[in-house]
């Protein structure tokens, strides 16, 4: 008989336990704890999550300002903008399906139209909760948020850049959405980076191809330009991290001096990346060809995480293969 | 704490200002051609008592002091009887009533604190206030500030989950400072609300949610102002304290207490007069 507990096996897609390996969740704390050590009135509000968002974290280091608000998402959205007229800086956290669909109405009316400097962080977003299946996966969050008036819709691309964005955003007076993935999120900048709101990040350019990717799509997205590249195509990325509001200069001079565009983002291909930059083409009446990647309207089957995105393309060698199909189309 | 004999004075004033609420939501209705008459004349006790009964600490003229009280207006369709209130505190001019829903006016038939100073948050989508109060609860506690924060629902607006979640989480975070007031005027736009839906027995249940609860006649202002003292001096306590006030809709007026029709409507200005006459022989 053996008296260790048995160990959860590291290949586990289990959401918790396992938070040495969210460094995306560790690096959303680790700010939200440096800003609250440095004076800022933080207060962090989730919904019987702070393991699966790793925001147990700062519960560790600041327990006042930790909220628990059980598994009542909309009480706690409404509550966020009642601590956020008290001059607190709410950071609220849950699933991104139940964050942008659960809580549209408080959201808008309590939170954006009120125009309270909520800080909302939709976790687990696009089809990442994989074969939780499609109660759990948000496709449709950026499409949403970005619809509501005084909203910022930021999607980080990796644990660095998260911090930055938390960090570079604490005075914004307005409501914010953070759109995060599971946390186990591969590093793109190792040496940290500058956030810029509203300000895209480009890496490399490309005379064939330019692609426009967000969040957790960003890293597959360079990896798949690289394979292309191997392939002698000139292409170009631009992390566009902002989708709302859009980098519309970057939209086009990525239009200027690439033949193609091509948008990838783990999310309904409308009213999201792709519908946000199609409608800056339109309107300054860029005649480039776009393509618009991502889920095509519609649920997404059950399946692991990455399992869906080789199914969806949504990983480097599937951004690559739709790259090569639209350049050839 | 109860109401004294030498509260008199003070009882005179609540209930002149409740006739006050009264007029001006009859006057103001008229210039909009459509308000909630019934639904602010069942609540005009209560927003009398908060106001003017020496219960919410506010500074005229100043409305975003920040040790103040707060006031949200859950059924936010009844906010007709508080703009009147907020003008008399000067917090706005008391000419912007007079344009009362006018194109471009602050006042409309739903609080709004991005537009109307006095109005600590906006309502309208039943169901949200009791949550944001306990959001400023909390916040009043890590902000260390100390305040009560005033909630007043509707009957119907118990119908709504989020308020049991609000409830739920409030008992749990002993947000003494918390105090919810249910207009239980017994009617919302279909009928009566426990024909509807029914809500019986709310106290129970929200004593079974953990509340101090308090059961009053919401026009009997000694009892409203009592209930109000008692719910203020219980705060320090950790528990929430729910007043369930049993009030009648569209209390004042004869034909809009036994027709519920009225919980919207808009009065022929001929009949205004008689209207004003009924309110004031009624108060």
């Amino acid at each position: 008989m053996t008296t260790t507990e048995p160990e959860l096996h590291p290949d586990s897609w289990h959401l918790l336990m396992l938070l040495d390996q969210a460094p995306g969740f560790a690096a959303i704390s680790q700010a939200l704890i440096e800003l609250t050590d440095e004076g800022h009135p933080i207060a962090v509000t989730t919904a019987d999550l702070k393991y699966s968002n790793g925001l147990v974290r700062f519960q560790e280091k600041h327990p006042e300002r930790f909220l628990q608000f059980g598994i009542s998402e909309q009480n706690m959205v409404s509550a966020s903008a009642g601590l956020a007229t008290t001059g607190l800086l709410p950071y609220t956290a849950t699933f991104a399906s139940f964050l942008a669909l659960l809580c549209c109405e408080q959201i808008r009316t309590d939170v954006a139209y009120c125009n309270q400097p909520v800080r909302l962080i939709g976790h687990h977003a696009g089809i990442s909760l994989g074969f939780y299946g499609t109660s759990h996966h948000a496709t449709e969050d950026l499409a949403i948020m970005r619809s509501m008036a005084n909203m910022t819709v930021i999607a980080p691309s990796d644990p660095a850049q998260f911090h930055a964005a938390i960090r570079a955003t604490v005075n914004h007076p307005g409501p914010i959405y953070f759109r995060a993935s599971r946390g186990r999120d591969p590093i793109i900048y190792e040496h940290g980076v500058d956030f810029q709101l509203g300000r895209a990040i480009a890496h490399g350019e490309g005379s064939d191809l330019m692609l426009i990717a967000t969040g957790s799509s960003v890293h597959p997205t360079l990896a798949a330009a690289e394979q292309l590249r191997e392939q002698g195509i000139s292409v170009g990325v631009l992390d566009m991290h902002t989708v709302k509001p859009l980098d519309g200069d970057a939209v086009l001079a990525a239009a200027r001096g690439a033949g193609r565009l091509m948008t990838v983002e783990e999310h309904n291909v409308l009213g999201g990346l792709g519908g946000a930059v199609a409608e800056v083409l339109t309107e300054e009446g860029v005649a480039t060809k776009l393509h618009r990647h991502g889920i095509k309207d519609e649920y997404s089957l059950i399946g692991p995480p990455t399992h869906l995105y080789r199914h969806y393309e949504l990983d480097a060698a599937g951004i690559a293969q739709v790259a090569l199909r639209f350049l050839n189309a | 704490m109860s109401a004294a004999a030498d509260d008199g004075e003070l009882i005179a004033r609540i209930k002149e200002k409740a006739l006050f609420a009264r007029e001006e939501t009859v006057r103001l209705t008229g210039i909009a051609k459509t308000g909630h008459y019934a639904s602010a004349f069942s609540c005009a006790e209560i927003l009398a008592t908060l106001y003017y009964g020496d219960i919410m600490r506010l500074k005229p003229g100043e409305p975003q002091w920040k040790q103040r009280d707060r006031f949200l207006f859950g059924k936010g369709h009844a906010a007709i009887a508080l703009y009147p209130f907020l003008a008399d505190y000067g917090f706005f001019d008391k000419s912007v009533l007079d344009e009362y829903t006018r194109l471009g006016n602050p006042l409309g038939d739903h609080p709004d604190m991005r537009k109307v100073p006095g109005i600590d948050f906006s309502s309208g989508s039943l169901g949200h206030a009791l949550s944001a109060g306990l959001g400023m609860a909390l916040g009043g506690r890590l902000n260390k500030i100390d305040y009560n924060v005033f909630v007043l629902l509707g009957d119907g607006e118990q119908h709504e989950g989020q308020v049991w979640e609000a409830a739920l989480s409030a008992a749990h975070h002993r947000t003494g400072n918390l105090i919810a007031i249910v207009d239980r005027n017994e009617y919302s736009l279909d009928g009566k609300v426990d024909d509807v839906i029914g809500i019986e027995p709310v106290l129970d249940k929200w004593q079974a949610f953990g509340w101090n609860t308090i059961d009053i006649d919401g026009h009997d202002v000694p009892q409203v102002l009592r209930a109000l003292r008692d719910a203020t001096a219980a705060s320090d306590g950790g528990k929430p304290t729910v007043i369930v006030a049993h009030t009648v809709k569209g209390k004042g007026i004869p034909y809009m207490e036994t027709q519920f029709g009225w919980h919207l409507g808009y009065l022929h200005p001929s009949d205004e007069k008689a209207a004003l006459a009924h309110l004031r022989s009624n108060a």
